[in-house]
């Protein structure tokens, strides 16, 4: 979640919904996001909503946090009212989550699971770092009712590692993995990202062979994006790194795409590959299909609504200006935006592009219908998905998402 | 000998005996204005503390440029030997562009000053003016100005002079405008020199319009010479090229500021106020006489402006297209030799090709859109006109490469101007290696002074105004002038250049060019697009050609990632802003076949249109 809030409309000092988004609320499912704004340094290339002790500054405490993140569930629960249902999904990120201790994280999960009751098989997953965990935390958090856990590996070459200031040593990912699953967790996913400055071709496979190699059973691939005012941007600016180049990180997706369909995964996502259906990420798909759910948490961005309105929001940045909000028994929610059928629309070419279920060619209108028959007879669709309604990218599509969303909402 | 002190309009006529009309000829920066402004003071018509710096110059560019192009015209009151005279300055416009203003101007004349800047020597507008006045049959007074200047070189400019008019260098003038130096002496010698008008004043009236302005209160007001009759306000005028009569509304003299005085007579300078919104029906050259008493023949000399060259006008934004449209309305009621229509390119948009008396102009009329009506234009490279023999014997004048025939064309055919350049000797040189390159040929070379040298070159039309100033000026760190003339036309080997992307020309880059030159601006203008237009989805040729022979290629390879690995919950409300954002850029995207760009890059491809040198 990049740290840099969208403009809105106010939102109400106290959460409270515009009634019709809650409409048909009980067909959708609901996913709980719990954003943990804590982690123990900060990385070179991360913009994210996160702060190491020293920049958190007096007045909040990670040992406070778990109280206050209680306080938003008890505010949600009051606000969804009737439309207030069991999660089918939580999925606790940061920051670095494992940086509280597991008791903590084990508290939050139980009051979702107090509120708003989980459903049978939801799924409940945290981010990790491979340092931050160990056996016994691990084997704490699956028994607290976690059931898929997230590892930050990035790649398996130190010198990578470096320049992203990650503090994990390579074997470490094997190693957590494995306790993972020995803990019983039967979903693990491990976080790769390509194009860091100094990465070759070969870092590369060697990282994606690794992450195969751990057994986890799901695998995100991220290109590496240098975001304004991070620290790796100004070395880039600097000169002391080129910035990621776009036919070479085109390359490096391919490599993956490649090395991940050899070893049996199948992309469901852009960036995302699983063994199985059963591996890919719920909560996730919740945010690409139109799901409902409520982000937790300083600078956490929430989403209610159904396909003729809806609305999103997005709470306080800082934690201690997040905290005071709620101390004062007041909304966090820093702004919102209504969505209405039109925007919806975009956000669902946006979106559903991206996944292997495709976009339903039935809701295309206009021009975009075209479009989508040049995209086809260009490559960037698959034509056997096309002639069953659906537009599904092709690997060359996949590189191209983003044109070719801008193309159908033009 | 003094000044009238009070400067009251005629009620009578005046007798022609006491009448001189004179103009200045002068180049740019030797001091034309300080002395007419120099003269205004010294007949009391405008005192010390009202001087403003070059009152005669009226409008804001013409203040900043330091050159004159509309004429301007005053009345001077001056006593010589105990007699009281008429005098009128006509002043002339200063440019090339405008040479047939600048005739007019002088065929209201009987006498002209000739103003050289005593450190610098003639110039070569000076002396194409001056050729043009000795046609014109004017008495010369040969006049060196800023003798004041410590860099003065009186002895040397006063021999130049009088070589070049043959003249006796003692009876140059010297005089300072800055200081008053001279100056009287210099009005006590118009009086003395030039001629008297001479005209019949019962005949019909006949008036010679040199200037014609249009004016937001009283509609157009032209600058008369009168050469027979009298015209009255009671009389209705009528304009001899059209044959339309209109009312007269005003009639007065310029003393400096308009003094209206019922009528004016034979010899006499002032103005008319004929009742029109356009200029275009009061053109300068036009006679002007009686519709009650009409002449039957005009003066001689009128001629249509006819554009030299021509350039599409786009705005950068294009919801002012209807803004620029208005501008160029309201500018052509002042402007007669500014023609337009409307024009669509697939680069630019919706806009007006527009024909120039020159490229002064044609900045001139940019730069006074872009002020008056504050709007942001894009202009694309400039061209002359073309005549085109086909094989089929029929034959065509194209003003716009867009209009290039496609059939078997046996002859192209271009204009070309004698051009004369002054110039020190040491740049000779460089300057004639310049004009070859441009395709001229010699055509004469004549020292004016042991360091001073005129070079005479004709020269296409169409290598001048593709940055040939600018080149001369730094050839010769700035000691060059340039004058040039029509000359008729050439039979060249020109083609056509159309550039193409993806096969589809872009309409806005096609150029006329000479055949040995169409390879240079090829390889310029595909390498130059290569690196403005951004990459896309495919790969995008851009080629060059002459027809269908490609003669330069470059390509734009094919992006091959345009995706943002990361799309959760929260990154959704930025990516879908962005997403509207570029979906607004989308819009301003030009479409040249599939291929998508930015006008921005357009512009920048024509603003740095490339040196074919």
């Amino acid at each position: 979640m990049p740290s840099t809030l969208p403009e809105g409309e106010p939102a109400p000092t106290d959460g409270a919904l515009p009634a019709e988004v809650l409409a048909g609320a009980a067909d959708r499912p609901l996913g709980i996001y719990l954003h943990v704004p804590f982690c123990a340094t900060r990385c070179g290339y991360c913009d994210f909503n996160t702060y190491t002790a020293v920049e958190l500054g007096p007045g909040v405490s990670q040992s406070s946090y778990a109280d206050t993140a209680i306080a938003e569930l008890d505010l949600a629960h009051r606000v969804l009212g009737d439309a207030a249902r069991p999660v089918s999904t939580v999925f606790v990120g940061g920051g670095t989550p494992t940086l509280l201790p597991p008791a903590e994280l084990t508290r939050m999960l139980r009051a979702v699971d107090e509120r708003f009751g989980l459903e049978p098989g939801a799924e409940v997953t945290t981010e990790s770092n491979p340092e931050s965990v160990d056996a016994a935390a691990l084997q704490a958090l699956r028994a607290a009712g976690f059931t898929r856990i997230s590892f930050g590996m990035q790649s398996a070459r130190e010198h990578v590692l470096a320049v992203l200031d990650r503090q994990h040593t390579p074997g470490r990912v094997d190693r957590v993995v494995r306790d993972a699953q020995a803990a019983g967790f039967e979903h693990v996913n491990v976080d790769l990202i390509y194009g860091t400055p100094g990465e070759s071709d070969a870092d590369w496979g060697a990282s994606l062979e690794a992450a195969v190699a751990t057994g986890a059973d799901h695998v995100s691939a991220y290109a590496l994006i240098v975001e304004e005012g991070t620290r790796l941007a100004a070395r880039i600016r600097r000169g002391e790194f080129d910035a990621p180049d776009d036919d070479v990180l085109a390359d490096r997706y391919l490599m993956a795409e490649e090395t991940l369909s050899g070893a049996g995964f199948a992309w469901y996502e852009v960036s995302n590959w699983a063994r199985s259906e059963a591996g890919r990420s719920r909560h996730n798909v919740g945010y690409w299909t139109g799901a409902d759910w409520w982000g937790v948490g300083p600078g956490a961005h929430s989403h209610v609504g159904g396909d003729a309105v809806g609305v999103r929001w997005w709470n306080v940045k800082h934690p201690a200006a997040y905290a005071e909000r709620l101390q004062a028994g007041r909304s966090p929610a820093h702004a919102r935006e209504i969505l209405d059928a039109a925007t919806r629309r975009t956000e669902d070419i946006m979106l559903r592009l991206r996944l292997r279920d495709g976009l339903a060619l039935a809701g295309l209108r206009g021009s975009a219908v075209q479009t989508a028959e040049r995209a086809r007879d260009d490559g960037l669709l698959e034509p056997a998905s096309y002639d069953e309604g659906r537009a599904v990218l092709t690997v060359r599509g996949r590189l191209l998402a983003d044109a070719l969303v801008r193309d159908l909402v033009a | 000998m003094r000044p009238l002190s009070v400067p009251a309009p005629p009620h009578a006529f005046t007798d022609p005996a006491r009448i001189r009309n004179f103009c200045i000829i002068a180049h740019i920066d030797h001091g034309k204005s300080t002395l007419a402004d120099r003269m205004l003071e010294f007949t009391g018509l405008v005192e010390g503390r009202n001087m403003r710096a070059q009152y005669l110059d009226k409008m804001d560019i013409e203040r900043e440029r330091g050159i004159t192009i509309k004429a301007q015209n005053v009345r001077l009151p001056w006593t010589h030997d105990g007699d009281d005279y008429v005098l009128h300055l006509i002043d002339t416009p200063g440019h090339v562009d405008f040479s047939y203003e600048v005739s007019r101007s002088l065929a209201a004349c009987e006498g002209a000053i000739l103003l050289v800047d005593a450190a610098q020597g003639i110039e070569a507008q000076t002396l194409a003016n001056l050729y043009l006045a000795l046609e014109n049959d004017l008495h010369i007074i040969p006049v060196l100005n800023k003798i004041d200047l410590p860099a003065a070189q009186p002895e040397k400019y006063a021999a130049e002079l009088a070589h070049i008019i043959g003249c006796d260098p003692d009876t140059v003038l010297r005089v300072s405008a800055k200081t008053g130096e001279g100056v009287r002496e210099l009005l006590d010698e118009v009086v003395r020199t030039v001629p008297h008008p001479v005209g019949d004043p019962d005949a019909p009236p006949r008036l010679l319009i040199f200037d014609s302005v249009y004016d937001q209160y009283r509609g157009v007001i032209t600058y008369v010479r009168v050469f027979d009759g009298r015209l009255t306000t009671r009389d209705r005028c009528l304009m001899m090229s059209t044959g339309a009569a209109h009312e007269t509304l005003e009639v007065g003299v310029a003393a400096p500021e308009p003094t209206p005085t019922g009528s004016i007579g034979v010899g006499e300078v002032g103005y008319v106020i004929p009742g029109v919104k356009e200029v275009r029906q009061a053109r300068v050259g036009d006679t002007i006489t009686s519709a009650s008493k009409p002449a039957t023949e005009m003066l001689g000399g009128y001629r249509h402006p006819k554009p030299m060259v021509y350039s599409g006008l786009y705005p950068i934004d294009g919801s002012d297209y209807p803004l620029l449209r208005d501008s160029l309305d309201k500018l052509q009621l002042n402007d007669a030799a500014l023609v337009y229509e409307p024009e669509t390119s697939v680069a630019l948009g919706f806009g007006f090709r527009c024909g120039f008396l020159g490229l002064l102009h044609m900045e001139i009329v940019r730069e006074r859109l872009e002020r008056e009506a504050d709007l942001a234009l894009i202009s694309t490279a400039p061209n002359v006109v073309y005549r085109i023999a086909m094989e089929d014997g029929s034959e065509m004048v194209v003003t716009n490469p867009a209009d290039w025939p496609e059939g078997k064309i046996s002859g192209v055919y271009e204009p070309i101007v004698d051009a004369m350049v002054l110039l020190p000797s040491d740049y000779v040189g460089s300057v004639m290696e310049l004009c070859q390159q441009r395709r001229g040929t010699l055509k004469g070379m004549e020292y004016l002074s042991q360091d001073r040298v005129e070079l005479k070159y004709v020269l296409p039309l169409a290598e001048i105004i593709f940055d040939f100033f600018d080149q001369l000026k730094s050839r010769t760190r700035g000691y060059a002038s340039l004058d040039y003339e029509p000359a008729g036309e050439q039979e060249a080997d020109l083609v056509k250049v159309d550039i193409l992307l993806q096969g589809e020309t872009v309409d806005a880059f096609s150029a006329i060019v000479h055949r040995d030159k169409a390879y240079a601006y090829g390889t310029a203008m595909t390498s130059k697009l290569r690196e403005l237009i951004p990459r896309q989805q495919f790969e995008v040729p851009i080629q060059a050609a002459i027809g269908s022979r490609v003669i330069a290629r470059e390509n734009i390879r094919a992006i091959r990632k345009d995706v943002l690995a990361k799309c959760y919950g929260g990154d959704i409300t930025r990516k879908r802003k962005l997403l509207e954002k570029q979906k607004e850029g989308k819009r301003r995207m030009k479409m040249v076949g599939r291929v998508e760009v930015p006008q921005e890059a357009f512009i920048a491809a024509l603003q740095t249109t490339p040196k074919t040198d």
